[in-house]
């Protein structure tokens, strides 16, 4: 079955990266090259099924093999929650050696039992891990078992780590949620103005950024997939009349399919900086208003983006003078790597470079077309280099993720967090504003000078 | 006297435990110019990663074998030879250290006869060690994946040498040490005229300073030319239950003999401590130790009011738990709860009618009523829940400064733990939480 998904996947017609290889290299994977022995960094297919699947915020989230998998990983991805806070506790069987010599799908159907005992929540979430994998349980049968029995949707999440990466896993936990999840309850009520945003997880809270937009506007969010979602919400989603995909390759599959299956549009859009949020909004209310909705809101959308720009420009007047002409060192990955080069130019910063890491072609031209002649895209950036640049002073300050936060600050660099772990949000105008101080508090901060100085004794 | 027992669920809930080959990574790190590297597939390593970063806030140099659905069927001989290659080629490591997963366990992979198939074929291997710590991680947890490391080192790297260096001591240091706690041993037994090799010493490498270039392995650390050196020693210091093994090791393939020293924190243990570098080194207690014992016992005669009598939840591998439970009960304090990752005889030394092998959900029911919650950061949101004054101990400590200089041996890390301690004592004492308010 896994096989199946798997190949499934490599011919997704919407993924750029399956497009552009010839039918050798569509059958070796997604994600581009395969992973160097030796010199490999980045997370695994479960990690990535998590990321997507966790945000849900009421279900518990149980992960089916021995403890490296959830004890060294649990409880620390900031997506966040307005409710529940079911899903930041860390479920495991933690597999011991017995287990793995006999098996452990009765344990694993003991821990859900215990589990629906206990929590009672609206589904459980099994994920199949490397071991587990490898030693044959088949955790769809023990969930098909368990759902039977327990009345309660136990889904099988069958992304182990070593069929590929981070990405690839995002993309198996978008089929579960198309197979298991999606379509299977209606809503009480829909409107010609019902949205779904496909992969926006709330990190740090960036959708709260954009929720209190849509309300201004009368744009109903159905589901976020998955940020601060609620399993039954997610089951709805298949009613709403337009798809907006956030995070460009994650979940397109789903955007994909779910057109197929309800007809519905989608767009790729993002959140990041100003002239990004606006396009996105503006987008939203034209494709709902050639669904039916009232044409009323493109005028009201346009009110709005016209305020916010007002205000945004207004509170950032002050600190754009600092900005302005610094130069920054992006390294991110997918829709990031172009949206916040936009973001970053509407300051009046120079961004001398992005990784197009996990970019799609697509991405890849914008993020280009974007930098023009001042900037570089890296496939990668192997850390020595990314070290020497900053060293040398190429950059003002690097934006990243915090795998590389100490190449910057070793470097005596600043940095800001742009990815995942982050805890502020950036999101949205409110968003803007936010990244925007927090680069301006990180470039002004008295110990640069201070730690650059050599010792009076050294001269 | 403590009985350890399984909390008896299927399910772990919050795990306490981290797994064995992120301790045995986190070991050699310990060793200067090292690459330390997981035989398993790539996710382990990132994982491992993020939380060794969180931690000590420094680049972490770590690699993967980047096994696949393909090579687990094909076998990881290929992956592990051209991880090493590749690795030896970019950045030339004095020492690859290679710890196993249960993936790769499970299969029954012979990665000691793989190594030495790939060093005859590669010649050019023949100035970088390898050492392989086997660490499955359907087995045990972060210690015991530390001490396989430790003692997976000395087996492949030592061997016996003729002669003794009388004012030589090896020193190997568990996990529960952080590199503050190793600086103040390496600075005490130096105080003797004694020099002492220290593995791992993660102070060396783990510290948190800036370096002027980068390097893409550990800087600091034990050097392997010392670790080859280790069996001229006059005597081995195993600090934490958990390094007696390596330990009688090193004492019968070298005949150099072993000192235990379960715990390092509190008065009397210290006292062990220093009598016995006393004896080894021939020489009388510096003037500068004698005083700051003298400090401890103040502080203890200060703090000893705040601590009678109170209730704690302890959640923590097993040395560190024997440490800081019996430190508390020295102290006067109950320990009400204590939890646990893996059965070790250290276990017995516990001030606490049982030990749970458990998770932070045994901590969570156990600790209503406490006075006091010590637990790794993910415990924070339990005592958050239960209202109790919460105080940060072991791996991973990723939301508060300074992991790396926490100093609690010694009699002035006694000291400062005793204040430490008893200000969150006296805080809750205030009325801030209702727990303490019968108080």
């Amino acid at each position: 079955m896994l096989q199946h998904t798997l190949q499934h996947l490599f011919d997704e017609p919407s993924c750029a990266t399956n497009r552009a290889k010839d039918p050798k290299a569509r059958k070796q994977g997604c994600g581009g090259k395969p992973l160097t022995p030796g010199n490999a960094a980045g997370g695994c297919a479960f990690d990535g099924a998590k990321i997507v699947l966790q945000p849900i915020t009421d279900a518990a989230h149980l992960v089916h093999g021995p403890i490296a998998c959830e004890g060294n990983s649990w409880d620390s991805r900031h997506s966040l929650s307005s409710g529940p806070m079911l899903y930041r506790t860390g479920f495991t069987t933690d597999l011991s050696e017995l287990d793995v010599i006999y098996g452990g799908e009765k344990k694993l159907y003991k821990a859900i039992k215990e589990i629906v005992a206990r929590y009672d929540p609206p589904a459980v979430f099994v994920y199949q891990t490397c071991v587990t994998a490898m030693i044959g349980d088949d955790i769809a049968k023990v969930c098909a078992a368990a759902t039977e029995r327990l009345h309660k949707p136990v889904i099988p999440v069958i992304a182990p780590g070593f069929v590929g990466k981070k990405n690839f896993g995002t993309k198996l936990a978008g089929e579960v949620l198309l197979e298991y999840v999606i379509g299977t309850e209606e809503p009480d009520v829909t409107t010609p103005t019902d949205i779904n945003l496909l992969g926006e997880y709330n990190v740090s809270g960036d959708l709260w950024n954009v929720t209190p937009l849509f309300k201004r506007l009368g744009i109903r969010l159905l589901a976020a997939i998955t940020g601060d979602a609620r399993y039954h919400d997610v089951t709805k989603a298949h009613r709403a009349r337009v798809n907006m995909m956030v995070c460009s390759q994650a979940l397109i599959n789903v955007a994909r399919k779910m057109e197929e299956r309800w007809g519905i549009p989608w767009f790729e859009g993002s959140f990041y900086g100003v002239p990004e949020t606006s396009k996105s909004l503006r987008t939203i209310a034209k494709m709902l208003v050639d669904r039916g909705a009232d044409v009323s809101l493109l005028k009201r959308t346009e009110a709005l983006i016209a305020r916010e720009e007002a205000r945004v420009a207004e509170v950032l007047a002050p600190i754009l003078p600092a900005l302005k002409g610094k130069k920054a060192l992006l390294y991110s990955g997918g829709v990031k790597s172009w949206s916040m080069i936009a973001a970053l130019q509407w300051a009046g910063m120079q961004v001398i470079g992005t990784s197009v890491r996990k970019a799609t072609d697509d991405d890849k031209r914008r993020a280009s077309a974007l930098l023009g002649d001042s900037g570089t895209l890296w496939e990668s950036l192997p850390q020595r280099e990314m070290y020497a640049k900053l060293k040398a002073g190429e950059a003002d300050i690097l934006l990243s993720g915090g795998r590389t936060q100490y190449v910057a600050l070793k470097a005596k660099t600043p940095w800001m967090d742009s990815n995942q772990e982050r805890h502020t949000a950036y999101a949205g105008y409110d968003g803007t504003i936010a990244f925007l101080k927090g680069i301006h508090k990180a470039l002004t901060n008295p110990i640069w000078a201070q730690v650059r100085t050599p010792p009076p004794w050294e001269e | 006297m403590a009985s350890a027992q399984a909390n008896g669920k299927n399910v772990t809930v919050n795990p306490l435990k981290m797994s064995q080959p992120l301790g045995g990574a986190t070991a050699f790190m310990g060793l200067n110019r090292c690459l330390p590297m997981l035989h398993a597939a790539q996710g382990c390593t990132a994982f491992a990663l993020v939380l060794l970063v969180r931690h000590f806030r420094e680049a972490i140099p770590f690699q993967t074998t980047a096994m696949s659905e393909v090579t687990t069927i094909l076998g990881g001989a290929d992956n592990l030879e051209q991880a090493i290659v590749n690795i030896v080629e970019r950045a030339h490591p004095d020492v690859i250290g290679i710890c196993s997963n249960g993936l790769i366990e499970a299969r029954g992979e012979d990665i000691k006869g793989d190594l030495k198939a790939i060093r005859a074929r590669h010649p050019e291997l023949a100035r970088t060690a390898l050492i392989y710590a086997r660490t499955p991680d359907y087995k045990g947890g972060f210690q015991d994946g530390w001490a396989a490391a430790v003692e997976a080192t000395i087996d492949q790297l030592v061997e016996p040498l003729p002669g003794r260096n009388l004012r030589q001591v090896n020193v190997l240091a568990g996990c529960h040490l952080t590199p503050a706690d190793i600086d103040e041993i390496r600075d005490t037994i130096e105080a003797f005229g004694l020099a002492p090799i220290i593995l791992p010493d993660i102070s060396g490498s783990l510290d948190g300073h800036v370096a002027d270039e980068y390097v893409a392995t550990t800087q600091g650390g034990t050097s392997v030319k010392d670790i080859r050196g280790m069996g001229r020693s006059v005597a081995t210091l195993a600090l934490g239950q958990q390094m007696e093994p390596a330990a009688r090791l090193l004492e019968t393939r070298c005949g150099v003999p072993v000192d235990v020293f379960s715990r390092l924190t509190g008065l009397l243990p210290w006292d062990n401590f220093i009598a016995a570098l006393a004896r080894i080194s021939r020489r009388p207690v510096p003037q500068a130790i004698r005083r700051r014992r003298s400090q401890l016992i103040d502080a203890m005669l200060d703090g000893h009011f705040f601590f009678g009598e109170k209730k704690v939840a302890i959640a923590a591998e097993p040395d560190l738990l024997t440490g800081l439970s019996c430190f508390l009960n020295d102290m006067g304090a109950t320990i009400t709860t204590a939890v646990t990752t893996s059965q070790t005889p250290a276990l017995a030394a516990v001030p606490s009618k049982t030990v749970t092998i458990g998770d932070l959900d045994d901590l969570e029911t156990g600790a209503a009523g406490c006075d006091l919650m010590i637990a790794h950061s993910h415990g924070a949101r339990v005592a958050e829940r239960l209202g109790i004054p919460f105080f940060r101990a072991g791996f991973p400590n990723f939301d508060r400064l300074g992991a790396a200089h926490q100093l609690s041996v010694g009699y002035s890390g006694t000291r400062d733990l005793i204040f430490e301690l008893g200000n969150l004592f006296i805080a809750g004492n205030g009325g801030m939480h209702a727990t303490t308010a019968s108080h």
